[in-house]
């Protein structure tokens, strides 16, 4: 770390207001060249607000904005990135269907005569590739062939090529395994060396300790601190994060296990329940309140499983019964009315509907459960959702606000109460608490646990092992599509699961 | 205020009327003769009543993130059908004749609607293709009808729907409400004006959430198909005929216009009736204003044009906001001035 170069960014008193919300009030914050730095905060922190202010999304109300101590006025993202702040965001914004070249050089391609050059462009692609991401790939293949951890690679080559100074990384981890996380920080620490400047957003505090050099924290939209990552202890930051005495999750009741219960009903089962290309057909059985956790690593078939069970996807053999009588379920509107609910791992594309209120998307199940004549009355609509705007603490609290401009784990929140509302038999959360802060995850996992006791079943996707473990009865575990093994209460130890989805 | 989405439309319409109310103040005039009222205002009522009705249908479907390009044809098919029907008949006036013809063609836009739907929602062909073959052949199916030749009937009965008064409002008027009534009942009393921009916004999100989408679009089709029906009729019946070739001809075109200028965005989701309804009114305000100012016939296409350019900057609030920007820049140096006086 050269801190005695001085800062090449430097933000000053940021104020950023949207109606009704104060997103960031006098927020600092500084990158000194050849650091990664952590930016951190609950959501709703402002954290997301303040990449947008930084990459010209946003204009700020006031503030100033320093780039190599010069005061710059960011008016688009076209100025941020000529100014040489580039960003990859949560969700990859590439062209899937060009190629890894294309979407590398696009809108900059070399040319000649107008023509595109082909052949230097894949050269060029290519060689940016190994030199300084280490990634050897068929770089005339389209986009869509690679897995999002090398997609995640290529946009930040595509972010590097505009002569980058700052980098900003939104939550780039969070949908990469262990071994893409690796690559990921192998590649962040070369461009570190080479000078760059790295804005680090994430949920994990193990990577936020094992990449970061220094870490600000933001709490409501205001600047807490800028720690050195040395010298700030986890307890510490996350006190800071949430603004309280640390209630460590490990406190929850982490003694489940089937012997506290009675498992007679059987909600769902699913017998050699299969589909090509998806899952092969595996036996699943999930008692009436049972949390039934799913392990596996990314791609191992965990959503394809969910989908199937809520007909998302058509199986194409097998047998799904729920409540002891076999059901053909071949669509979502199915599954609904025998009780089954999904919360997709996609908030943004298969979850929120972005345009309607917070009260429209918690009340758009049931109202299409009840069909068109039914209407679910406004006054009621309004009790509706202020009841779990309160119950699940959905921030701000406000009903007629645009389900777009809240935060993540507020949007994972409004969909939670959607499917609340219709009162399943079996809940299906894949990924509840991807790319949300700690105490919003440890509100979703104590709820999980809540509906359990009262009687709903849960099936449970996430990547966190650790999660899975805590709130599950019994654990499946997937490995190539396959369901290898079912655990249930004694056998559930981090050494076995972990053994069984590595298989051998 | 500004922020609501009425705001803009109404703004434009004002505008409009206030130009007519310093270039001609005979535009406000209203006369009554034999119990009627006649004059530019209710003109613009009468004659905009078929876009009206095209558009609210246009609406419904553009905020399923759909487009209907087909209900200039089925425009012209509904009022060559009924005309035809009537021209057949050995007593034209007879009233359960014209209530026959209305009644099939009204039966055959819904069909059209179907034929829409199920393209769209069934067949998943995208809809400004799916609508386009509709749009081509339509017209031909139109022609076929009417035998290449205009249809003149001499019914006074069919005359009226188009052309006669009740208590002193031309019918038209009265349609246009009840069916903007059927609209707005059937899409804020009932759910489907939710799940109609559920559908919209986030189609997959949707199905998800239990909706069928499948059934939504239809609906709206099948509702669109319907008010081109019902302006065809309005259109034949007050000239009396019915021409194949040029009856609703670049209706489509209007509709979305005045379905964008009333606020509701082509990507689908939200949708805004009433500004709809507005933004026809604009549209028509604006031809019946060319007419009355006398703009040579040969550039009103331009002038129109060039209003409704106008109205879509206004609207934009890019375009609003780099206006608000420069007339910024251009004060900052006389601010500073100000204060090196100061």
């Amino acid at each position: 770390m050269k801190k005695e170069q001085g800062p090449i960014l430097t933000m000053s008193g940021i104020h950023k207001r949207f109606p009704g919300v104060k997103a960031l009030t006098d927020v600092s914050f500084r990158l000194f060249p050849g650091e990664v730095h952590a930016l951190m905060g609950e959501n709703g922190a402002g954290k997301s607000t303040l990449i947008k202010v930084l990459t010209g999304v946003y204009a700020i109300d006031s503030g100033e904005i320093e780039l190599s101590g010069k005061t710059v006025h960011i008016g688009s993202p076209q100025e941020a990135q000529l100014a040489g702040i580039s960003t990859v965001y949560q969700e990859v914004n590439l062209c899937p269907n060009l190629s890894v070249s294309e979407n590398i050089f696009i809108g900059r391609e070399p040319r000649r005569l107008g023509k595109i050059r082909w052949k230097q462009m894949h050269a060029e692609a290519k060689k940016l590739l190994e030199d300084r991401l280490q990634l050897h790939i068929d770089v005339t293949k389209p986009l869509h062939s690679y897995s999002v951890a090398v997609q995640q690679l290529i946009a930040i080559a595509r972010s590097l090529n505009i002569s980058a100074k700052v980098l900003i990384l939104d939550e780039p981890t969070s949908s990469l395994d262990r071994n893409e996380v690796k690559q990921l920080f192998q590649v962040m620490n070369n461009l570190k060396a080479e000078g760059l400047a790295i804005l680090f957003v994430t949920h994990f505090l193990d990577q936020v300790y094992e990449i970061s050099d220094r870490i600000t924290i933001l709490r409501g939209g205001e600047f807490i601190g800028e720690y050195a990552a040395s010298e700030l202890s986890r307890i510490e930051l996350v006190s800071k994060m949430i603004g309280k005495a640390f209630v460590e999750l490990d406190q929850l009741p982490k003694v489940r296990g089937t012997a506290s219960k009675e498992l007679s009903d059987v909600t769902a089962e699913a017998v050699q329940l299969g589909r090509k290309g998806a899952i092969e057909p595996f036996d699943l059985r999930i008692h009436k309140g049972e949390v039934v956790g799913l392990a596996g690593l990314l791609g191992s078939g965990r959503t394809e499983l969910a989908r199937l069970l809520f007909g998302a996807d058509r199986s194409d053999e097998g047998i799904l019964s729920v409540h002891g009588a076999t059901k053909a379920i071949g669509s979502p509107r199915q599954a609904i009315d025998h009780g089954i609910a999904f919360c997709s791992e996609n908030r943004k594309t298969e979850g929120i509907i972005e345009e309607l209120t917070v009260r429209e998307n918690i009340v758009l199940a049931l109202q299409a459960s009840r069909g068109w004549f039914k209407t679910i009355s406004r006054k009621k609509q309004d009790e509706i959702a202020d009841e779990y705007i309160k119950a699940i603490n959905i921030n701000p609290p406000n009903p007629e606000h645009l389900v777009k401009n809240l935060s993540g784990g507020n949007q994972q929140k409004v969909i939670l109460a959607r499917w609340l509302l219709t009162e399943p038999k079996l809940l299906i959360l894949d990924e509840p608490t991807r790319g949300i802060d700690v105490g919003a995850k440890a509100e979703i996992q104590k709820l999980v646990l809540s509906l359990s006791d009262k009687g709903m079943s849960v099936l449970f996707i996430s990547s966190e092992l650790e999660e899975v473990l805590r709130v599950s009865d019994k654990i499946a575990v997937l490995r190539d599509r396959n369901v290898v093994k079912v655990m249930t209460d004694d056998e559930l130890s981090q050494q076995q699961v972990m053994q069984a989805i590595a298989g051998g | 205020m500004v922020k609501h989405h009425l705001f803009w439309p109404l703004t434009v319409l004002g505008a409009l009327l206030l130009f007519n109310l310093v270039y001609s103040p005979a535009f406000f005039r209203i006369e009554l003769r034999n119990g009627q009222m006649y004059g530019s205002l209710i003109d613009i009522l009468n004659f905009g009543a078929p876009l009206i009705l095209v558009a609210i249908g246009m609406t419904l479907v553009i905020a399923t993130k759909g487009i209907d390009l087909s209900v200039g044809s089925v425009v012209a098919i509904s009022g060559a059908i009924a005309c035809l029907l009537i021209s057949k008949g050995a007593d034209q006036n007879a009233f359960g004749l014209v209530m026959l013809a209305v009644a099939v063609a009204l039966a055959l836009s819904v069909a059209l609607g179907i034929w829409n739907g199920l393209l769209v929602s069934v067949f998943g062909i995208q809809p400004i293709i799916a609508t386009l073959i509709l749009m081509v052949a339509g017209r031909g199916v139109a022609q076929l009808i009417s035998g290449g030749q205009i249809i003149t009937v001499n019914s006074e009965t069919y005359n009226y729907i188009g052309a006669g008064a009740l208590g002193s409002l031309p019918f038209a008027i009265y349609v246009v409400l009840i069916v903007l009534l059927v609209a707005s009942l059937l899409t804020r009393r009932t759910a489907l004006g939710m799940f109609i921009e559920s559908v919209g916004g986030n189609p997959t999100a949707s199905r998800l959430a239990g909706i069928r989408s499948r059934a939504v679009m239809f609906a709206v089709y099948i509702f669109c198909g319907l008010c081109a029906g019902v302006a065809g009729l309005l259109l034949s019946s007050n000239v009396s005929s019915a021409d194949g070739n040029n009856a609703g001809l670049w209706y489509e075109l209007d509709a979305i216009l005045a379905v964008v200028i009333g606020g509701t965005s082509l990507n689908g989701g939200r949708f805004y009736l009433m500004g709809t309804v507005i933004g026809a009114l604009i549209i028509q305000t604006l031809t019946t204003t060319i007419y009355i100012i006398g703009v040579r016939p040969e550039i009103t296409l331009v002038v129109k044009a060039f209003v409704v350019l106008i109205v879509c900057l206004v609207q934009s609030e890019a375009f609003r906001k780099t206006l608000v920007q420069r007339f910024k820049m251009r004060k900052y140096p006389l601010e500073q001035e100000v204060k090196r006086h100061a």
